[in-house]
């Protein structure tokens, strides 16, 4: 038997809600089908499940807030269907981040081949506060409560919005999401934050977020001896091809030079384990497949790292398809679990508009992150002769315990002689 | 110009689709609109893919420097309708 747990879709999440359950006790699942839709401060994201089985009870209910790691669901695997010894449990709390938000339960000490990478940590970290246990006591006997997320409810109580007076939401059966809320309070115009009292304030959502980033790059900081490198690179050769690739295309079919550069990247990577894997317990595992996180900022505030799962492997246009739709779904909702938890790197792109250089923080327990700064036009000089270039500046924050920056520095020339050959990673 | 405005509206429209937060009213519509409501690359592409599917105007690469600001997006539009 395996209990399902709330799971971590970042560093930077708590509490999450179960919006939708799409089992119910007895159904049969694979591996990689969605078994609820789990609503965070980030937006709605689908759980998927990681074995094949069949549920045996849902051990949380629709609209239940719980903190990560909290049991939502027993699972019958397989395996066992034949046998009689259910007497195994395995507690399956999937996320390589979970401690970071210093969870509560002691879940991540049961998980098998999870080694929670330092409990000590985890009691010097306060935990983001939340307002589920008010909720609990004051929501309990009332089990015909509309739906609403966590995010929603916080905000309308900020707003002093009653939203158990509002049709319904957006969500799934009618939930009401944080977007639910911004809209019914635009009629009404308003300052947004009022100082209150401290005493008996409600945390923003962007509050929580920010919080629990501020925790994640704290301990980076704190435990991640980094290195930093930096080289400038030459992005005529990808443009000009660029140009040409997409003079006849629609929109929807056009490619970003973003996602060459995160081809020759991935691809490069392939070649230096060092920088694609995970640092846990003292010990570094690299990765076999470079599942490159996309750190995607959100228009409401904060980031989450996205994983393009085996990045090597895609083509150009499969990638800029990928990257495109994950940007979406970050928005609006509907990324995976999957998704959220993967990435064996980091790339941070502030965009076109951004700035010339970005130096990044290594997200744990990764082990290098890689920042891509503007394009821009400066003087360059090829043989010998002045001449006017787009070049990007492409720093590499890496880890020192597993790496050197002699390795370092190679892996960025890697990337940069791949850039200057844009038409083989088509 | 009537139809002039209701081209703004729907440009404005799909905007807001990408960028609900945008000030689209406040917007001075010769200023450029990208910096104005941050939007990056990938939201531009998203915007001409929708105002393609909408109108049927397909903006090139090679002419995104003539449409900067809402004013010239919509009459670029207008005189491609």
């Amino acid at each position: 038997m395996k209990i399902l747990t709330m799971p971590s879709f970042g560093a930077d999440m708590a509490v999450g809600t179960i919006v939708k359950w799409n089992v119910k006790p007895g159904d049969h699942v694979s591996k990689g089908d969605i078994i609820a839709s789990i609503e965070t401060m980030k937006g709605l994201i689908d759980m998927e499940v990681f074995d094949d089985g069949i549920i045996v009870t849902l051990l949380a209910g629709e609209g239940d807030e719980l903190e990560i790691g909290h049991p939502i669901a027993e699972l019958q695997l397989k395996h066992e269907e034949d046998s009689n010894n259910n007497s195994e449990h395995i507690v399956e709390s999937v996320d390589p981040h979970s401690f970071e938000v210093g969870s509560n339960t002691a879940v991540s000490q049961e998980v098998a081949g999870h080694s929670s990478d330092s409990q000590d940590f985890v009691s010097k970290v306060s935990r983001v506060p939340t307002d589920a246990e008010e909720e609990k006591s004051s929501d309990s006997l009332n089990t015909l409560r509309p739906k609403i997320s966590p995010a929603a409810r916080s905000k309308a109580q900020q707003l002093g919005i009653d939203w158990r007076q509002l049709p319904q939401g957006t969500g799934p059966d009618g939930a009401l999401l944080l977007g639910d809320i911004n809209i019914a309070d635009k009629p009404v115009s308003k300052p947004v934050s009022e100082p209150e009292p401290a005493s008996d304030r409600v945390k923003d959502p962007n509050d929580m977020m920010r919080d629990a980033i501020a925790a994640t790059v704290s301990r980076s900081k704190r435990e991640i001896p980094h290195y930093y490198l930096q080289l400038d690179m030459v992005l005529d050769n990808t443009l000009n091809w660029l140009s040409h690739h997409n003079v006849d295309l629609p929109p929807s079919k056009r490619i970003l030079s973003n996602a060459v550069i995160y081809s020759a990247i991935a691809r490069a990577l392939t070649a230096f384990p060092a920088f694609n894997g995970f640092y846990r317990d003292g010990h570094y595992q690299p990765s076999d497949s470079v599942h490159l996180g996309n750190a995607i900022s959100l228009r409401q505030g904060g980031l989450m790292v996205v994983a393009v799962h085996d990045a090597q492997r895609l083509g150009l246009a499969e990638l800029m398809e990928k990257i495109k739709d994950q940007v979406n779904r970050a928005r609006k909702g509907g990324l995976r679990m999957s998704e959220m938890q993967d990435a064996t790197v980091t790339v941070s792109n502030l965009g076109d508009r951004g700035s010339d250089t970005i130096q990044s923080i290594i997200f744990p327990p990764q082990v290098a992150i890689i920042g891509i700064g503007r394009p821009r036009t400066v003087p360059w000089v090829i043989d010998n002769k002045v001449t006017s270039a787009t070049i990007i500046s492409m720093s590499l924050a890496a880890d020192h315990r597993v790496s050197d920056g002699h390795s370092g520095a190679r892996l960025l020339n890697k990337i940069n002689t791949l850039l200057q050959t844009p038409e083989r990673l088509v | 110009m009537n139809n002039h405005s209701s081209l703004k509206d729907l440009v404005c429209k799909l905007i807001l689709d990408i960028a609900p937060e945008a000030d689209v009213q406040g917007l001075d519509p010769n200023e450029e609109f990208r910096e104005e409501l941050d939007l990056d690359s990938m939201d531009f592409m998203t915007l001409l893919d929708s105002i393609e599917k909408e109108t049927g105007v397909n903006v090139p690469e090679r002419d995104y420097v003539k449409v900067n600001s809402l004013q010239s997006l919509t009459e670029y539009i207008a005189t491609r309708k």
